[in-house]
C-alpha cells in the first residue's frame, strides 16, 4: 500500500528518529512510503489556543498538499495531530466546499499504531527490545480516536519486551499544549501522578504514541534524574536488540 | 475565601499548596471514580441510555418554549404559583417580596446550586433573614461562611477535624472526633430549625412537562423535610430543567446517581405535584416556583453552546477532571466548578470576567467520556477560547500604549501561521533556532532557562521551571529524508 507520511513539526524538528522509525516499520509492513516536503504543521497549537483563523490557514494548506499526493492513506506517528486533522471540518462552519475536502482528508488519515493493526492487519513487526516497558495512553489517541488495544498488542509482540500495564495509563499527563506553559504548576501537579506510577512500575521505558506527551513525561523524568527512558511506539517497533 | 474567576491562576497555586485539600481530592476522585464504574455495570446498555438521555435533552431544548409552557400550565393546575425571573437580582427581589408579603421569619433551605448561583443566601441575610442550610455538607460550609467546592459534595475540602472544630466554635459542643457524635449534633440542631420554619426553599432536579410535577433527589431526607414541613415551599429552577414526559425520568434516574456518586438510586426522590388540597392533607399550603433564565436563553441560541443546558449537575466531570483533582472547586471562583463550571461560568457571568476558565483544561476529554448526557465539554472549551481571543483582539485594538500579554501571544500565533505556511520560512526559522539554542542546551537538553532567554521566550521559561526541554535535532527528519532520497537516486 502507498502511504504518505505526515510527520508533524515536533517530530520533524526535535525527534527525527521517530520519523525514520515510522518509515522503517511501515516499509517492513510492506508499504511504499512517500513524504511531501512542503508539509509543516497541522495548526493544532493555534486551534487549541483559540486562534481559529490562524489554524484555518494551516489547515487549508495541509489539505491542499495532501490532496495532491497520490496515496491510499495518510499516516502520522501522533494521535493528537491525527485527531486535529479529524477536527479540520469544524474550522469551516460556513464553507461546505472546504468542509467536504476536510472530511475527505480526515477519512484517509490514520494514527501510526492503529493503522498497522486496523488497516494493515499487522500486529507483529518483528521488533525486539530488552526489558520491561509500559504504555501511556495519550488522551487524543485514546478518546478522540478510540485507540486502546492496538498499541498494547503491538508491544506485547515485541520479542524480549515485558509489558506491564501502568496503574493510571489512561490518565492525562498534564501536557495539553499551551496549558503546560499557561498553567505550569497545575500541569506539573498532574504530571507528577503519572511520574509516580511510572517509577512504581519499575520499567526500562515508557512508550507512547504522542511526542508531546513524551516531551512532558520525559522532560520531568530527566529533571528528576530518573533512569526510565521515553520511547515513541515507532521507535520501539523499529528496535532490534 | 471568596475567590473570583478573574484570579484563577493565583487561586490555583494557593490550592496546590493545600495538602489537606489535595489528599481529600485524591480520595474523592478514586472513590467516586471506582464506584461509578461499578454502578454502570448494573445497567444493561449504558451507552444506549446515554444516547437516549441526550436525545431527550436535545428534543426538549429545541422546543423549550413549548415544553416550559406545558409544564407551567400543568403546575398551575396542580396549584403551584409560577414566577419568572430574567436574572439573579430579579429572582432575589421576587423571593424577598414574597417573604415580606407572607410575613415569614424563619427559613430552611435544602441544597440547591441554582440558589447559590443567584446568591440567594447573601440577599436574604442582607434583608435580615437567617436562612439555614439543612444539607449536612451545605450546613457545614454555611457555618464556616464558605461556598461549595463541589456540585454534589459541597464540603469535600473540609477534614473531619476542621468540621469538629467548627461545631465546637459555632454550635458550642464539647470537642470530639467521633463522626457519630457530629452527625447527631447536626441532626439535633437542624430538627429544631425544621420545626420552627415558616418557609422551605429548595432547588429542582427535573420538571416534568406532561404532569407539572417536579423532582428533588437527595440522600439525607432534608429536602423532603424542607419541602413538606413549612407552610410555604419556594422552589427555584433554571429553564433547562424541563423534561417532556414522566416516563423520561426512568432514563435520568438511572443515569444521574450512578454518574455522580456511584449509587444505583439516591436515598430519596421527592416528586412534588402542587400544594395540599384538602385541610387534612399533608404538605405545604402554598408552593411557589421561580423559573430562572439568568443567561440560559443566550446559551440556547447557539448550537454549540446549547448543549451546556443538557447538564443534569451530576458532578461526574468534576471527579474525572485531572485539573479539578489537583485544585478543587474554590479555585474556579464560581458556583459551578470543574469542567462544566469552566464552560457555564463564562456564559453565565460574561466571558470577560471568567476568561481564564476555558483555558484551565488540558483538553484530555475525560469529562466528555463520563458525562451521562454526552456533553462535549472540550468542544465547548474550544468554542469559548475562540470567543475569548476574539474579544481580546477587539480590546487590544482599542488599547494604545501598553503591550499586553495577549498581544504578544497573538503576534506569536500570527507569525507562526505565516511562517509555517511556507516551506522555506519554516525550514529557515528552525535552522536559526537551532543556532540560538546552542547557548542554552547542554547534552541534548535544555535545563532551567532564566535571564535574557527567559525574557525572550516566557513559554520556555515556564516550561523549564519544572521540566527539561528537548533540543532541536542536528538534522531534521526532512533533511535526513532528502539525503536518503538523493543517495537512492544515485
Ligand atoms: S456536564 Fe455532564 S458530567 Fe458534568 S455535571 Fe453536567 S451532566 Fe454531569
Amino acid at each position: 500500500m502507498r502511504v504518505s507520511l505526515f510527520v508533524t513539526c515536533l517530530i520533524d524538528q526535535l525527534w527525527p528518529s521517530i520519523g525514520t522509525s515510522t518509515v522503517e516499520v511501515l516499509r517492513r509492513a510492506g508499504c511504499e512510503v512517500v513524504f511531501d516536503e512542503r508539509q509543516t504543521c497541522c495548526g493544532q497549537p493555534a486551534f487549541n489556543t483559540g486562534y481559529r483563523s490562524e489554524a484555518q490557514r494551516l489547515a487549508k494548506r495541509f489539505i491542499e498538499i495532501f490532496e495532491e499526493t497520490d496515496s491510499e492513506a495518510i499516516v502520522s506517528p501522533s494521535g493528537s495531530c491525527t485527531a486535529m486533522v479529524h477536527h479540520f471540518q469544524e474550522l469551516f462552519p460556513d464553507d461546505e466546499n472546504w468542509r467536504n475536502r476536510a472530511r475527505a482528508i480526515a477519512e484517509r488519515t490514520f494514527e501510526f499504531g492503529s493503522f498497522l493493526v486496523k488497516v494493515l492487519n499487522v500486529d507483529n513487526v518483528g521488533a525486539s527490545f530488552r526489558g520491561r516497558v509500559t504504555w501511556h495512553d495519550a488522551c487524543h489517541g485514546l478518546r478522540d480516536l478510540q485507540i486502546h488495544s492496538e498499541p498494547r498488542r503491538l508491544i506485547q509482540n515485541v520479542k524480549g519486551a515485558e509489558f506491564v500495564e501502568l496503574a493510571n495509563a489512561d490518565a492525562c499527563c498534564g501536557f495539553g499544549g499551551t496549558f503546560s506553559v499557561k498553567y505550569p504548576e497545575i500541569s506539573v501537579a498532574i504530571l507528577d501522578h503519572k511520574i509516580a506510577a511510572i517509577e512504581q512500575a519499575e520499567v526500562r521505558a515508557v512508550v507512547s504514541g504522542d511526542a508531546s506527551c513524551l516531551m512532558q513525561i520525559g522532560g520531568r523524568l530527566s529533571r528528576l534524574g530518573s533512569k526510565v527512558q521515553v520511547l515513541h511506539l515507532a521507535e520501539l517497533l523499529a528496535s532490534n536488540e | 475565601m471568596n475567590q473570583s474567576p478573574e484570579t484563577f491562576d493565583t487561586n490555583a497555586i494557593q490550592a496546590l499548596n493545600d495538602r489537606q485539600l489535595r489528599a481529600a481530592l485524591l480520595n474523592l476522585a478514586s472513590t467516586f471514580g471506582e464506584r461509578r464504574k461499578l454502578a454502570i455495570l448494573s445497567v444493561n446498555d449504558w451507552e444506549g441510555l446515554r444516547a437516549q438521555a441526550r436525545s431527550i435533552k436535545d428534543e426538549t431544548l429545541a422546543n423549550l418554549d413549548q415544553y416550559l409552557e406545558q409544564f407551567v400550565l400543568k403546575a398551575e393546575n396542580n396549584g403551584a404559583q409560577i414566577h419568572w425571573a430574567l436574572n439573579g437580582e430579579a429572582a432575589q427581589r421576587l423571593i424577598l417580596d414574597l417573604l415580606k408579603e407572607k410575613n415569614v421569619r424563619r427559613i430552611v433551605k435544602s441544597k440547591s446550586m441554582t440558589t447559590e448561583e443567584i446568591h440567594l443566601n447573601e440577599a436574604l441575610e442582607r434583608a435580615g433573614y437567617a436562612p439555614v442550610e439543612t444539607d449536612l455538607g451545605e450546613w457545614i460550609i454555611q457555618l464556616a461562611h464558605e461556598t461549595p467546592s463541589h456540585i454534589v459534595v459541597p464540603a469535600i475540602h473540609k477534614s473531619k477535624r476542621q468540621i469538629a472544630e467548627l461545631f465546637v466554635e459555632k454550635v458550642g459542643i464539647e470537642p470530639t472526633d467521633n463522626v457519630d457524635e457530629l452527625t447527631k449534633t447536626a441532626r439535633r440542631v437542624l430538627r429544631e430549625r425544621f420545626a420552627e420554619a415558616d418557609v422551605g426553599i429548595s432547588g429542582v432536579n427535573f420538571a416534568v412537562a406532561e404532569t407539572g410535577t417536579f423532582l428533588i433527589l437527595e440522600n439525607e431526607g432534608n429536602a423532603r423535610l424542607t419541602t413538606s414541613l413549612p407552610k410555604i415551599h419556594i422552589a427555584v429552577m433554571g429553564i433547562e430543567k424541563v423534561i417532556p414526559r414522566l416516563a423520561d425520568l426512568d432514563v435520568f434516574l438511572k443515569l444521574l446517581p450512578r454518574s455522580g456518586t456511584g449509587q444505583q438510586l439516591t436515598a430519596y426522590q421527592s416528586l412534588i405535584t402542587g400544594a395540599k388540597r384538602q385541610p387534612d392533607d399533608e404538605g405545604p399550603e402554598e408552593v411557589h416556583l421561580v423559573i430562572l433564565d439568568n443567561g440560559r436563553s443566550r446559551m440556547l441560541a447557539h448550537p454549540v453552546t446549547r448543549q451546556s443546558l443538557a447538564c443534569i449537575r451530576c458532578g461526574a466531570c468534576l471527579n474525572a477532571c485531572p485539573v479539578y483533582q489537583q485544585i478543587g472547586g474554590h479555585a474556579y471562583g464560581s458556583v459551578y466548578p470543574g469542567p462544566i463550571g469552566a464552560v457555564i461560568t463564562p456564559q453565565l457571568s460574561g466571558i470577560e470576567k471568567a476568561r481564564q476558565l476555558p483555558f484551565a483544561s488540558s483538553l484530555c476529554g475525560a469529562c466528555r467520556e463520563v458525562c451521562p448526557v454526552k456533553i462535549d465539554i472540550p468542544e465547548l472549551l474550544l468554542h469559548l477560547r475562540a470567543e475569548v481571543k476574539q474579544g481580546a483582539a477587539s480590546r487590544a485594538a482599542s488599547q494604545t500604549g501598553k503591550v499586553s500579554k495577549h498581544r504578544i501571544e497573538r503576534l506569536a500565533f500570527r507569525f507562526y501561521a505565516f511562517a509555517w505556511s511556507k516551506k522555506l520560512t519554516y525550514e529557515w526559522g528552525m535552522k536559526i533556532a537551532r543556532v540560538f539554542q546552542r547557548s542554552i542546551a547542554r547534552k541534548g537538553r535544555i535545563g532551567k532557562v532564566s535571564g535574557l532567554f527567559a525574557g525572550l521566550a516566557p513559554a520556555l521559561e515556564a516550561w523549564t521551571d519544572w521540566r527539561d526541554a528537548p533540543t532541536i535535532a542536528e538534522r531534521s527528519f526532512r533533511e535526513v529524508w532528502r539525503e536518503a532520497e538523493k543517495t537512492k537516486g544515485k
